[in-house]
């Protein structure tokens, strides 16, 4: 059968787009090439998912520079020859990066430098072991020596926080990437927590089944980075957190120990849930190396439609009424707002067509998953025809084949790279209260038009762009910029967290606290609870290796 | 003298082409028990081009229509085709399937009874690949054939068109007098999604049905062909990583390549 490739699909653009880094800037040259012989050690895919994409770089300014009320903590050891000789003697070659001059720093960038471009750490050293047993090794000495040590997944991190802050070793798990199990009667999958999210979801999809998370960076990010940090994504409001879908984690402790709850078992009553705590706190208490999840069964029938709606007001009906009509097949419920949506035109309509003949203030992508195509299809259909003859929404379309389904998608997974392409981004994730969701975001630009940051060229904003899942009121606030500058974050911050503090909402929804949002964690929790987490990183990380200058 | 289009769009009901196709149990086809079937894409494409020639030049189309052959839920594409503008669609109703020459034949009875003077089809069905409907349709017709098309222009006066063709290493134009058949390529255009409300409108619209025993008793369909067997292509082994040079020459020479 013919392979069809009408669409440009999602890898050849990949590709072209490196061929153009390859082409344009010399240090992104050595970050392309690094990223090949990557390929080549360790079968990660290649082109896949945002995070390989790293093409439109200006040169990235040191944290430390940018943040000079910063300092490098002097109970950290630096590293040393000895140190050296220690970690050559447990690892092999392909396990140690490590540049002895600072001139060929640049040869680490793809691990110092985080996705957004925003922050950029100093690291000399790159460990990449093959084994958790190493891992425990290369804990264990850290500790002894007090060598402060950032563990990396894929480095899709939002806010910070899987890149170094000054020298810290770099523990990165891309070589510790087996499927361990897979029992397709419970659907229990245990793999090691460097497997690519992609790869664990293909290798389910052998098995009818699907990992419970699906993000845009699923190409590159690694499941027990989606772990340490808690990553929503797009079907957290069919299959919920990963608190609830993690049955067991294996985490190397500070001091070297192995904990392992991986025994899997969908209940147990038995005592404090530890492993609660390893997810979301983003690799300051210990590094995941192993996750036992419930995974499920792939749905037979996948619909998705693309609708248009005038205000925010209906998009929260158009929600109501999904919730209501769709109930158990509605899989995501998503909005992005009209500014997002001409962004994402900019970046990606020569290749995809857009799927509405004009333009609207809000759109709405549905998609609902289930057993029976010919059930889901008369339910979505009812649905769409009283919401179209009620005139909630305006105009829309639904995907005819797999190809639209996946390009439909597109307008949305493709916000996030769109609204950064054109110099930087400021990303705020915040919880509000679904009838506040969008003030945030028409706030912000008032905000911005006020301080006159906001406009054409020179003015370094682009537009402030809202998106997100209505369906957990999350929303994804996008600040585009031709630049990052100092003016610009002083003006949104701590503005949007006062913001969302007023609202009762949380300054971060799914990508954490990192380093960006360190000192603003007071505006969510309360004294109370931020002492308790001082507390047992105290007591389990007492030298503080782990993850150090992030939000604990 | 002017004349004005009459166009006549087959297209065919395939499983999507996102779709990775197993073989059957039986080995006589694939599988398609609950799988996503869709509207040939370059049938797609077709129907994408008889819209954009109907929107830029409307005084000069008397009217497009699209037609399928096969089973019942063939309706569904054409559906699809009317809510995106196509004027008219019928559905030929059969479960069995029929070779390229039983559907070139089929098509040329309807294209003669009706007068159409252009039929723009898919250059191949995706499914069985064959290729040949397009050029059969046109032999059997007697109609000047351009086939594999990647740009479409008709004259002022509707009585030729060039056809700029995809060819090995290049582009082949190629100019005829009407009536044509030409079958798309995939760089023609990039066909459109459906409006919602377009959609709604023809849900209930009750799709014409024609009956080969009745409506085509002088076509004869009966296949011609006998399929032996379907079978996967054979996996070729991973590669291995080897570390020297010396490594190398002994696996060639275990497995007697020098």
């Amino acid at each position: 059968m013919l392979k069809f490739s009408r669409p440009v699909v999602k890898n050849c653009k990949q590709l072209l787009l490196f061929k153009r880094c390859i082409t344009n800037s010399p240090i992104i040259k050595t970050t392309s090439y690094r990223l090949l012989s990557n390929y080549k050690s360790s079968d990660t895919p290649l082109f896949n998912g945002i995070g390989a994409i790293r093409s439109y770089a200006n040169t990235v300014k040191f944290t430390s520079e940018v943040y000079p009320d910063i300092h490098r903590n002097d109970i950290y050891k630096k590293l040393n020859s000895d140190d050296l000789e220690y970690f050559k003697s447990i690892l092999s070659k392909q396990e140690i990066m490590y540049v002895a001059i600072e001139n060929d720093l640049q040869e680490l960038d793809l691990f110092n430098e985080d996705w957004m471009k925003k922050y950029k750490g100093q690291s000399r050293l790159v460990l990449k072991p093959k084994s958790v047993e190493k891992i425990s090794l290369i804990l264990n000495y850290c500790n002894e020596e007090k060598l402060a040590i950032v563990p990396q997944g894929g480095n899709t991190d939002l806010v910070g926080a899987s890149v170094p802050v000054f020298d810290e070793i770099i523990l990165s798990l891309n070589n510790l990437n087996q499927i361990r199990q897979f029992d397709p009667v419970s659907g229990i999958l245990k793999c090691d927590a460097g497997v690519i999210l992609e790869n664990a979801d293909n290798y389910l999809r052998e098995h009818d089944h699907i990992f419970p998370l699906d993000l845009g960076a699923k190409g590159s990010c690694h499941v027990g980075g989606v772990c340490a940090t808690n990553a929503g994504g797009l079907r957290l409001l069919r299959y919920g957190s990963l608190h609830g879908s993690v049955l067991g984690l294996e985490v190397v402790m500070p001091n070297g120990d192995i904990v392992s709850s991986m025994h899997s078992l969908r209940k147990d009553n038995t005592g404090y849930d530890l492993k609660q705590l390893f997810i979301g706190a983003e690799g300051t208490l210990g590094i995941i190396t192993g996750v036992s999840i419930l995974t499920q069964p792939k749905p037979q029938a996948i619909n998705v439609s693309f609708l248009a709606v005038k205000n925010y007001e209906a998009v929260q009906k158009v929600f109501v009424k999904a919730k209501k009509e769709l109930a158990e097949i509605l899989s995501a419920f998503e909005f992005m707002d009209q500014r997002s949506i001409q962004l994402t035109k900019k970046h990606i309509e020569k290749d995809t067509s857009f799927p509405l003949e004009d333009e609207y203030p809000f759109y709405i992508l549905i998609e609902t998953s289930g057993s029976n195509k010919a059930h889901d299809d008369s339910k979505l259909e009812t649905f769409l025809e009283s919401a179209m003859e009620s005139e909630i929404v305006i105009d829309g379309t639904i995907a005819q084949d797999e190809t639209e389904l996946q390009n439909l998608w597109k307008w949305r997974e493709m916000i996030p790279e769109s609204s950064q392409c054109q110099g930087g981004v400021y990303k705020y994730d915040v919880s509000l209260p679904l009838k506040d969701l969008y003030s945030l975001v028409e706030v912000v630009n008032k905000k911005l038009a006020d301080a006159d940051l906001l406009g054409e060229a020179p003015k370094p904003v682009i537009a402030a762009v809202g998106y997100g899942h209505v369906g957990d009121g999350n929303l994804h606030l996008n600040v585009a910029t031709r630049c990052y500058s100092k003016e610009v974050e002083r003006a949104l911050e701590p503005f949007v967290y006062e913001y969302v503090s007023s609202k009762h909402g949380s300054i971060s929804a799914e990508h954490g606290l990192g380093f960006q949002k360190k000192n603003y964690i007071s505006y969510t929790k309360n004294e109370q609870e931020i002492k308790m987490m001082k507390d047992l990183k105290k007591h389990y990380d007492p030298n503080g290796i782990m993850n150090p200058y992030k939000f604990i | 003298m002017s004349s004005k289009l009459k166009i006549l769009v087959p297209v065919k009901r395939v499983l999507d082409h996102q779709i990775k196709p197993l073989v059957n149990a039986a080995h006589d086809g694939v599988q398609t028990q609950g799988c996503k079937f869709s509207i040939n894409p370059f049938d797609d494409i077709a129907i994408e081009e008889a819209l954009r020639i109907k929107t830029h030049r409307p005084q000069d189309v008397e009217s497009t229509h699209a037609i399928s052959i096969g089973v019942d839920k063939c309706q569904d594409i054409l559906r699809n085709c009317l809510a995106k503008g196509i004027d008219g669609v019928s559905l030929v109703e059969t479960n069995e399937s029929l070779e390229p020459l039983a559907i070139a034949k089929l098509l040329a009875h309807h294209v003669k009874q009706q007068n159409y003077n252009v039929v723009l089809m898919g250059k191949q069905a995706i499914d069985d690949d064959s290729n040949n409907t397009g050029q059969m349709l046109a032999a059997l017709l007697k109609w000047p054939q351009a086939t594999n098309a990647c740009k479409v222009e008709f004259n002022d006066s509707m009585t030729s068109c060039k056809v700029t063709r995809e060819i090995d290493g290049g582009e082949e134009t190629l100019e005829a007098k009407l009536p044509l058949v030409i079958t798309t390529d995939l760089r023609l255009n990039q066909p459109r999604y459906v409006g919602l409300s377009k959609l709604m409108k023809v849900k209930r619209v009750k799709i014409p049905k024609l009956s080969i025993t009745k409506d085509f008793p002088q076509v004869d369909t009966t296949n011609k062909l006998n399929v032996l067997s379907v079978d996967e292509p054979q996996t070729k082994s991973p590669g291995i990583m080897l570390k020297n040079v010396d490594e190398l020459v002994s696996k060639l020479k275990d497995a007697k390549l020098i």
